[in-house]
């Protein structure tokens, strides 16, 4: 499959399961997207009043930024008024409006993202947001998950791996049958495409 | 543990759940928009194939299964993991205790685990006071509401919103909106503190591969991921059927699981964990982790030459989805822990057979577990052996004993029969049809109406019908089954005079007997031996090509089932009888030649019903219609074409209750396509449906594939 193809399979799969995928040219119009979206959303409902003190300010948390990317995005997110964290996302259990990370890959074939993560930061921060934003490489993007299993048993191999497969935001149809998003993790996907 | 059930208990509970309206129509609409969803998930790829290699990797992995499971400990140690071995439920319940109280844990959050059901872990940590909290939000449900969960992987699928808003009321003591979306935010805030609370998370495990010391775990919800995340310990509870050899095979799983439990391509989250991960509040900023590896009698299993395949299972929970019994009554009728096909077959072996003898009867032998079974197993056989095995344990029936021994003495037999035939005259008034039930039946065996006992059985119109045909196209020997030979001897001939017509050269060996279906649906294995070798003799002298029967279920027991059976007395005979098999429609159109068949003047909108011994025990499926549409009938298709007709011979004995609704929900869909006729290819079915349509005023009629045909020339002799 070409790499046109693969990204609009990839696409079309990921829509299917409701992420809402955006192409950008590179991370920095990612990370302006990110901003973009964030100040979109409303504030995050805080689950845990008793326990987590309501702030004024939106929350991004974005643990796995490479330091460089991290320090631009804190640039923007000053600029805009929201708190940018990389520790401590476990101290935000009442939820943080937006979690960013950027993924190992995207398999086509179902939509699905794959990240390996040995740190809680980054796990929680795409557990406890409302929004997930995903960044994704095109040229990480594979066909199946079949063709890929050496790269997922090289990923195995690190210490104290825990890889997440994840295709599209936390859902249940557990009453009823009926779709609902949303019961655990994130409310809502993004997933921004970048260029190399 | 184990509760005495009486079997008229089991079926009060069977009649309040059929009583049940939105039971009832939650679990129809759940059929019916199952069957979809599953063909669009199928839709890029060749299921049977990959049922193929998944039900191989799963043998393999049985076969294997101390190799792998020793493999897996040395990956997982290194990886920094304890592996603990439990031989028993109450071993696994007393480790998980005590890793709990060494961790000083008292909080504790789960994530839905069929084997913590299994082993019945809630009951116990509580015991030991313990919090325990399902984070799954069906799991959650059925915890608050103390039940066990319906389905595999839709636990409180028996509820209705409003059941749910009633209970989150309570829990939250604050009135709640029975607004779907209102009752998950309500669990997303309950739960969040639980997660943030708990000391120790309690994760199940879909696949374990064994190369890399991988555990995986499928989920929608994406609880398992904070179950596994926040945490300072992590126990994993797993059963040892759970291991895989590699990557590719969990892959393969992960193919299938979803697309048949639910009809998704994949779930939202799938997570594998190889090892400890970080964890901030924790000593050393690492997680606790356990696995747990659970025998419980599987070792046993696995080393079962029958039931080994059990094994194979990768909890999809399909069959429940397919099963007619499932869509009429549920999974806590269909179930003790496990439910569905699988678990009226697990139930014996984890829950022994007092919790087991009563769900393993309540089976129609539909096919249709087995032909969606992700993991390949033969469900409707095992239930069977489950069956026979249970009687031999705890004594057999005197109604099954007896006829197991009627039926091994086929002269016996036979001669009952011609004494019903007279005793029942004061039932029928004349007419072909019982007016009313003989004393034997109650009441509730009143939804049909059924037909008399012939007096004159086809064995005794043989010799008039059948003449020497000159120069015979091809030989055969027709195998009536008792139906036909004692109830519908005009179906067969009405078949006669087709075969006179195309030449065909018909015997009829007057020593054949029952098929054995009926006694092996008794749980009678030894009688369903035994009829199988007399009919193997029966036939085995004839110089004929073919054995055609207008029976499908004598036709798939021969053909499939018989070969088995006999396979320690006479294998060879069995293969060569078995060989020679086939029903009408078959025999019509690869032998006869259909262009024997006339086209009828007088055509009718005709609905076929597929017997599921014929569609799924046989995997015909274009023969039948191919013989209406020739015979000049206009053939209309119904949604519920292969869908059973709820008879299963005993079964619409011992649960007329089911039975009736099973019938009732099939006659809607024949007459919602405004068909005046129903066709069939099997005379049981014939007997339900014909039955229920008579009784329920029907504006159909319906009949064997035999009688709407006629020969294109009249009889050559």
């Amino acid at each position: 499959m070409n790499k046109e193809k693969l990204i609009s399979k990839f696409k079309e799969k990921a829509s299917l399961v409701a992420a809402i995928v955006h192409e950008v040219p590179g991370i920095t119009e990612a990370l302006k997207k990110t901003v973009e979206l964030c100040l979109e959303k409303d504030l995050c409902e805080n689950l845990m009043p008793t326990t987590q003190t309501p702030g004024n300010l939106k929350i991004i948390a974005a643990p796995n930024l490479e330091p460089e990317v991290y320090d631009a995005l804190q640039l923007l997110c000053k600029k805009n008024g929201i708190t940018l964290i990389k520790e401590d996302v476990r101290h935000h259990p009442g939820g943080i409006e937006m979690g960013v990370t950027v993924m190992d890959f995207g398999i086509a074939e179902t939509g699905t993202l794959v990240l390996n993560s040995d740190s809680e930061e980054t796990r929680l921060s795409t557990m406890l947001c409302e929004t997930h934003v995903a960044i994704l490489k095109t040229s990480d993007i594979r066909e199946t998950a079949l063709i890929m299993s050496e790269e997922l048993n090289e990923m195995v191999k690190k210490p104290s791996s825990y890889t997440a497969f994840i295709t599209g935001a936390s859902r249940t149809a557990d009453i009823e049958r009926v779709l609902a998003i949303g019961v655990h993790g994130p409310l809502a996907l993004h997933i921004l495409l970048t260029g190399d | 543990m184990e509760k005495k059930e009486s079997f008229k208990e089991y079926k009060d509970r069977l009649d309040t759940a059929l009583e049940n309206d939105f039971l009832r129509t939650a679990m129809d609409n759940f059929a019916v928009a199952y069957r979809t969803s599953r063909v669009t998930a199928f839709l890029e790829m060749d299921v049977d194939a990959v049922i193929k290699e998944v039900a191989a990797i799963k043998a393999d992995a049985v076969k294997n299964n101390d190799r792998l499971l020793s493999r897996f400990i040395s990956k997982a140690k290194e990886n920094g993991i304890t592996v603990h071995l439990a031989d028993t439920a109450e071993d696994a319940n007393r480790i998980i205790s005590q890793i709990a109280e060494q961790t000083r844990s008292k909080k504790i959050v789960k994530s839905k685990s069929m084997t913590a059901e299994e082993i019945h872990l809630n009951q116990w940590l509580e015991n030991k006071g313990l919090e325990v909290t399902e984070t799954d939000l069906g799991e959650w449900i059925v915890q608050l509401r103390k039940e066990g969960p319906s389905h595999m992987v839709m636990p409180a699928i028996h509820l209705s919103r409003h059941q749910v808003a009633e209970l989150f009321s309570d829990v939250t003591k604050k009135h709640q909106d029975s607004e779907i979306e209102n009752l998950v935010k309500v669990a997303r805030r309950q739960l969040r503190e639980k997660y943030i609370q708990a000391d120790m998370g309690i994760t199940g495990a879909n696949y374990a591969i064994a190369e890399t010391g991988t555990l995986g775990i499928v989920t929608n919800e994406g609880n398992a991921r904070l179950v596994s995340t926040l945490p300072k310990v992590h126990v994993a509870l797993v059963g040892i059927d759970k291991l895989v050899p590699s990557i590719k095979d969990a892959l393969s799983i992960n193919r299938i699981l979803p697309r048949n439990a639910t009809g998704q391509a994949i779930t939202s989250y799938v997570t594998w964990i190889t090892g400890p991960s970080e964890c901030k509040t924790a000593p050393e900023e690492k997680r606790q982790m356990h696995i747990v590896f659970l025998d419980n009698g599987r070792k046993k299993i696995a080393q079962d030459p029958v039931f080994a395949q059990v094994l194979q299972c990768v909890r999809c929970g399909a069959c429940a989805n397919v099963c007619p019994v499932y869509r009429m009554v549920g999974g806590h009728r269909m179930g003790y822990i496990y439910i569905g096909a699988i678990g009226l077959i697990t139930t014996y072996f984890f829950h022994g057979s007092q919790n087991a003898k009563h769900l393993v009867q309540n089976c129609t032998n539909c096919g249709a577990c087995k032909a969606v079974c992700a993991g390949g197993i033969d469900l409707p056989r095992l239930i069977k052996e489950i069956h026979s095995k249970i009687q031999d344990e705890l004594g057999h029936p005197l109604k099954s004993l007896l006829l197991g021994k009627m039926l091994k003495n086929r002269k016996l037999f036979h001669r009952l029969l011609r004494t019903a035939s007279l005793a029942q005259k004061p039932m029928t008034g004349g007419t072909p049809y019982l007016r009313h039930l003989p004393m034997i039946f109650s009441k509730d065996h009143n939804f049909r109406i059924l037909p008399a006992i012939t007096d004159k059985p086809f064995r005794d119109r043989f010799e008039s019908l059948c003449s020497p045909v000159k120069k015979p196209t091809c030989r055969i020997a027709i195998f009536s089954g008792c139906v036909q030979d004692f109830v519908y001897p005009e179906h067969l001939e009405a078949a006669m005079e087709l075969f006179h017509g195309a030449g065909v050269q018909v015997e009829f060996p007057m020593d054949q007997s029952c098929c054995g279906l009926p006694a092996l649906m008794m749980g009678e294995k030894q009688a369903a031996v035994d009829v199988g070798l007399s009919n193997i003799k029966a036939f085995k002298n004839l110089d004929v090509d073919y054995i055609v029967t207008l029976c499908a279920s004598c036709a798939s027991h021969l053909k499939n089932h018989v070969p088995d059976l006999v396979e320690n007395y006479a294998a060879k005979e069995a293969a060569q009888f078995s060989e020679k098999i086939m029903v009408l429609s078959q025999f019509i159109n690869k032998v006869m030649g259909i262009n024997h068949i006339k086209n009828t003047a007088d055509a009718a909108k005709t609905a076929f019903h597929s017997p599921c011994h014929l569609c799924r025990g046989l995997g015909i499926r274009t023969d039948p219609k191919t013989v209406i549409a020739h015979s000049g009938h206009d053939y209309v298709k119904t949604d519920e074409e292969e869908t059973c007709c709820g008879f299963g011979g005993s079964f619409s004995v011992n649960f007329p209750g089911v039975s009736k609704e099973i019938l009732t929900r099939k006659l809607d869909d024949v007459e919602k396509s405004g068909a005046t006729l129903l066709v069939t290819e099997c005379p049981g079915c014939v007997m339900q449906l014909e039955g229920g349509a008579l009784k329920q005023n029907r504006n159909f009629k319906v009949k064997h594939l035999s009688q709407i045909l006629q020969p294109s020339r009249p009889s050559s002799t």
